[in-house]
């Protein structure tokens, strides 16, 4: 049979044209569903572009101020307190030198420098936990949350590694052999051995309409909204005071700020 | 044949033990019935039954990957339309609430062993 260069080029252009089509038809089809029924979002959930915490630690000076704080959250969800090292912690105090060390001031005012700083995750805009996660069993989800599923974590702990402000435990034994039976809230699970752990903006209290713990534990002293919008608390109050993050310099661009 | 008799008898023992749990399964107990008990006072599950017993596994898989990773917590279901919020310990076992006739009668039967309690936790037993 005899071709023509011309009559080639034609065939084996609209040939190329139709498999990138079938491509892209292909890839714009959706993942098979197992349920035959339709996932919509929770009625009254709250929703925002970016979540972020404003902790106005002005108005919260010593480890008194911040114990109801750190027990609503352990309350919430089934935290342990194990003694040692093996310790749990999603939510914590520490120094100020501790919290921010890239503030090289050796003489700051001391009621500034004396007293305690709460500490949790910082649902990073730049997560590198989330980066280094083989299994993706951390993520970070389009409301900003940084988010777990236990379910996909191997332990690898590449995650604490990679996280710069140390808001990750590992569960290095039962987390159940240190909690009181029934366990605080019997409504959240609890964590096995094996897997990481940290804050995670209490998701499921979003999801049915209310506030993290700690914001409703906190009589207004620690704020929770959108970052991205204008009129919500935790934007009115950064425009107004003078707020840090910690380690900024390394630009994971944290979630929760410090009005100082 | 050489010594037919003790070859023919012993034929048959090698065919009725080797062939033993096709038979045993015809004369015995009915495999598809494990002894689940239903919930009492509860007419139909999210799903139909037919579906619930082949998928569960992967409907809770489902479940899992769309509330935390998609933030969709609530299922509305093919059935009639109803919304489920999307939890095994806070939905799935509130009528499913008695683990030892229900979940587990099933799974020793098919001699599977999720580990779903050593995070979740069963409401009527706390945790285990």
């Amino acid at each position: 049979m005899k071709t023509s260069r011309r009559k080639f080029l034609k065939v084996a252009g609209l040939s190329a044209f139709a498999l990138a089509g079938g491509m892209t038809a292909l890839a714009g089809e959706a993942a098979a569903q197992v349920a035959p029924g339709k996932y919509v979002k929770r009625e009254g959930m709250l929703q925002a572009k970016r979540w972020a915490m404003v902790i106005d630690t002005r108005r919260l000076k010593t480890e008194a101020d911040y114990a109801p704080l750190i027990a609503a959250c352990v309350k919430a969800h089934n935290i342990p307190d194990i003694p040692g090292d093996r310790n749990v912690k999603w939510i914590w105090t520490d120094s100020f030198d501790h919290v921010f060390p890239d503030d090289m001031n050796n003489h700051l005012n001391t009621a500034v420098r004396d007293k305690p700083y709460m500490l949790l995750c910082n649902h990073c805009t730049n997560p590198p936990c989330v980066r280094v996660c083989p299994t993706q069993a951390t993520y970070k989800m389009e409301d900003g949350i940084v988010a777990m599923d236990y379910h996909r974590c191997i332990g690898c702990r590449f995650c604490m590694a990679g996280c710069p402000y140390g808001a990750r435990s590992f569960n290095f034994i039962d987390p159940r052999l240190h909690l009181p039976d029934p366990v605080p809230n019997p409504a959240f699970p609890t964590r096995m051995i094996g897997v990481v752990e940290k804050c995670n903006f209490c998701v499921e209290r979003l999801n049915e309409g209310k506030l993290p713990a700690c914001v409703e534990a906190s009589d207004g002293r620690v704020l929770f909204g959108d970052l991205e919008d204008p009129d919500s608390p935790v934007r009115k109050a950064l425009a107004a005071n003078y707020s840090i993050r910690r380690k900024p310099s390394l630009g994971t661009q944290p979630g929760v700020y410090y009005l100082v | 044949m050489y010594n037919a008799k003790a070859v023919i008898i012993g034929i048959v023992i090698f065919v009725a033990i080797f062939s033993s749990p096709f038979w045993t399964g015809w004369i015995g107990q009915d495999y598809t019935k494990t002894g689940v008990v239903l919930p009492a006072g509860e007419k139909e599950c999210i799903e139909d039954t037919e579906f619930m017993r082949a998928q569960h596994m992967r409907l809770l898989d489902e479940w899992r990957d769309q509330a935390l990773r998609e933030e969709n917590r609530v299922y509305e279901s093919a059935l009639n339309g109803k919304k489920w919020v999307i939890s095994l310990q806070n939905t799935c076992l509130k009528c499913h609430s008695n683990y030892s006739e229900f979940c587990e009668k099933c799974h020793v039967a098919n001699s599977v062993y999720p580990y779903c309690w050593t995070c979740h936790i069963i409401p009527t037993e706390g945790k285990r």
